[in-house]
């Protein structure tokens, strides 16, 4: 018997299996090593720690805990009225505060069975769609940073910043909106809105194309991303996958198709779906191919707004908006789709006080991590970087 | 009656058929159709036939939601269920418990997605799922006292030396 420590040196072998995959065979079992990676980690994220059970450099079981970021969302419901509540749905996804806004307007919106505006609805879909834009560009550009290309970082934080100036000139904050309100907005749009979107459309259009050519197409990139963390798609529907990650597996689902809402029916616009050409169905290249598509579509809706947006003068967006909001006795659940996915809401109203008696979140984000545990098995340490990167957390929402 | 009610009640229907009086009446109200499982301990077996009949399909859960009810004395979850690439019906189940010592099979072998909610349920309320592959905590720390979600809930004074209420 050979003595610990001094195993030979042959009795490990790693076997090149084609791209970025390999079969290590042993002769001897090593000792397994715990690494916790987390909760300060800069590619967690935020504070997310995983327990890694490593056996050299592959994991062999990695846990996710959570909770750092708890804000009891879900209590704080029953405590504030209906309007009050909006807030804080900013800060669940802080990347993309107006669709988190719009996903429970529109919930509450359905339980209380008011019309909206228009012009509302409009001005809804061109802020949603810029947010989504912004946060597509965070996940793109630290999805970089998690691999070694610090460049496409400053591409695209250099263009959020458009965004989020356009978005603090409608609503007064850069990140934290409260601008969607239930029937209706804080305040309708600035004069020249139109224009400025206008221009920032014209001037980001080669910026997306240059962004391509910088990171997706760059042969590192690739090598990192391309085969790692498959998911099928009937296991990322079972995991209850939503969003770029479910299309990412080759699944045609977008709730602002499959299930619409607003005026999502009208506008023209594709699916993003990976192309089988370039990555395959199902790993992290294909989830960042979709986000990356994505940007383009929503450009595209947001062109199309603009030009069938109603001019109203005089107009008032707080008209619609009930003066107590008091929904009929019921429960509902409505969902929009978010960056990361559908963002869905469940509210129980007694039909007598202005606040839900329940009020439960469904995470995007919080969903697609549970899934993390099976993802890693058997993956080198870099690539679970790579996994957690595509699968693009937001720790405030996973946490609520 | 609007169609996507209409669809939720011929999906209740073969289910009905399937299983009789283990499950309540169809509450088909327009804004979320939902039926109750009267007797829970079907809970696991019928969520797998609505995973599998070809006619059901329900394969994606959307949401687990628990949820109190103080005044029956009882807990529960709500589940909302669909299918991706079926048939494009939806429909909500509710399940309960007794509200001391409940507990409600767990579907987590059914829908993986169904693991962390039910973990968060039991972290929030306190209900059991038995079954379940990995029942601990999820959002609270380990060593938390009482169930944050619970209509009568007392948060406790100090965590580890910590005062909680401020």
């Amino acid at each position: 018997m050979q003595e610990l420590g001094k195993a030979d040196l042959n009795s490990t072998r790693i076997i090149p299996q084609g791209d970025n995959r390999v079969v290590i065979e042993k002769d001897l079992d090593t000792e397994y090593m715990v690494l916790s990676m987390g909760p300060q980690h800069p590619s967690t994220h935020g504070v997310l720690r995983l327990e890694c059970i490593t056996d050299g450099e592959v994991v062999v079981e990695a846990e996710p805990y959570l909770g750092y970021l708890h804000r009891c969302f879900e209590k704080y419901c029953e405590k504030v009225d209906y309007p009050g509540i909006v807030p804080y749905t900013d800060r669940m996804d802080y990347l993309a505060g107006i669709n988190n806004e719009m996903a429970f307007c529109i919930t509450v919106e359905k339980l209380l069975d008011i019309e909206i505006p228009r012009r509302v609805e409009f001005i809804r879909v061109i802020t949603a769609e810029l947010n989504r834009i912004a946060s597509h560009l965070v996940a793109i550009g630290t999805y970089g940073i998690d691999l070694g290309a610090f460049t496409p970082f400053l591409f695209c934080f250099r263009d959020r910043e458009h965004i989020l100036n356009l978005l603090e000139w409608i609503s007064g904050a850069r990140m934290l909106y409260n601008y969607v309100w239930i029937g209706g907005l804080s305040y309708d749009v600035p004069a020249d809105f139109k224009k400025r979107v206008d221009e920032f459309v014209t001037y980001f259009k080669p910026k997306v194309v240059e962004l391509y050519q910088l990171l997706t197409t760059n042969e590192i990139f690739v090598k990192r991303t391309k085969g790692i963390g498959i998911m099928p798609a009937d296991v990322a529907i079972n995991y209850g996958w939503s969003g770029p990650m479910l299309r990412g597996s080759g699944v045609d689902w977008d709730l602002r198709r499959n299930d619409p809402y607003s005026v999502y029916p009208e506008l023209d616009f594709k699916v993003a779906l990976p192309d089988p050409k370039f990555c395959e169905i199902g790993d992290s290249l294909a989830r960042h191919l979709v986000r990356a598509i994505e940007i383009d579509e929503s450009l595209k809706i947001i062109e199309q707004c603009l030009d069938k947006m109603p001019e109203v003068d005089g107009f008032d967006p707080r008209a619609a908006i009930p003066k107590k909001i008091r929904p009929k006795a019921g429960e509902v659940y409505g969902r929009a789709e978010n960056p990361r996915g559908e963002l869905g809401f469940y509210i129980q109203s007694d039909g007598k006080s202005t606040k839900p008696l329940r009020c439960k979140a469904r995470s995007s984000c919080f969903v697609n991590l549970s899934a993390m545990k099976d993802l890693s098995k058997g993956q080198l340490i870099p690539d679970l970087v790579a996994i957690i990167g595509s699968i693009d957390i937001v720790l405030g929402e996973v946490d609520r | 009656m609007p169609a996507a009610v209409q669809q939720s009640k011929a999906a209740y229907d073969i289910i009905r058929e399937r299983f009789g009086e283990a499950v309540s009446e169809c509450d088909a109200n327009p804004t979320m159709p939902f039926f109750e499982v009267a007797d829970t301990s079907k809970w696991a077996d019928i969520a797998l036939f609505m995973r599998d009949d070809s006619r059901l399909k329900f394969n994606y859960m959307a949401c687990l939601s628990g949820v109190d009810y103080m005044e029956q004395g009882q807990l529960g979850i709500v589940c909302n269920l669909e299918s991706i690439g079926g048939p494009t019906h939806k429909i909500a189940v509710k399940v309960k418990c007794a509200r001391d010592g409940g507990s409600i099979p767990s579907v987590s072998c059914v829908w993986h997605t169904a693991n962390w909610h039910e973990r968060e349920a039991y972290d929030m309320y306190g209900m059991t799922f038995e079954g379940h592959p990995d029942h601990r905590r999820i959002l609270c720390p380990e060593d938390w006292t009482g169930f944050p979600l619970r209509k009568d809930y007392q948060v406790q004074e100090t965590y580890h030396g910590i005062k909680v209420p401020y």
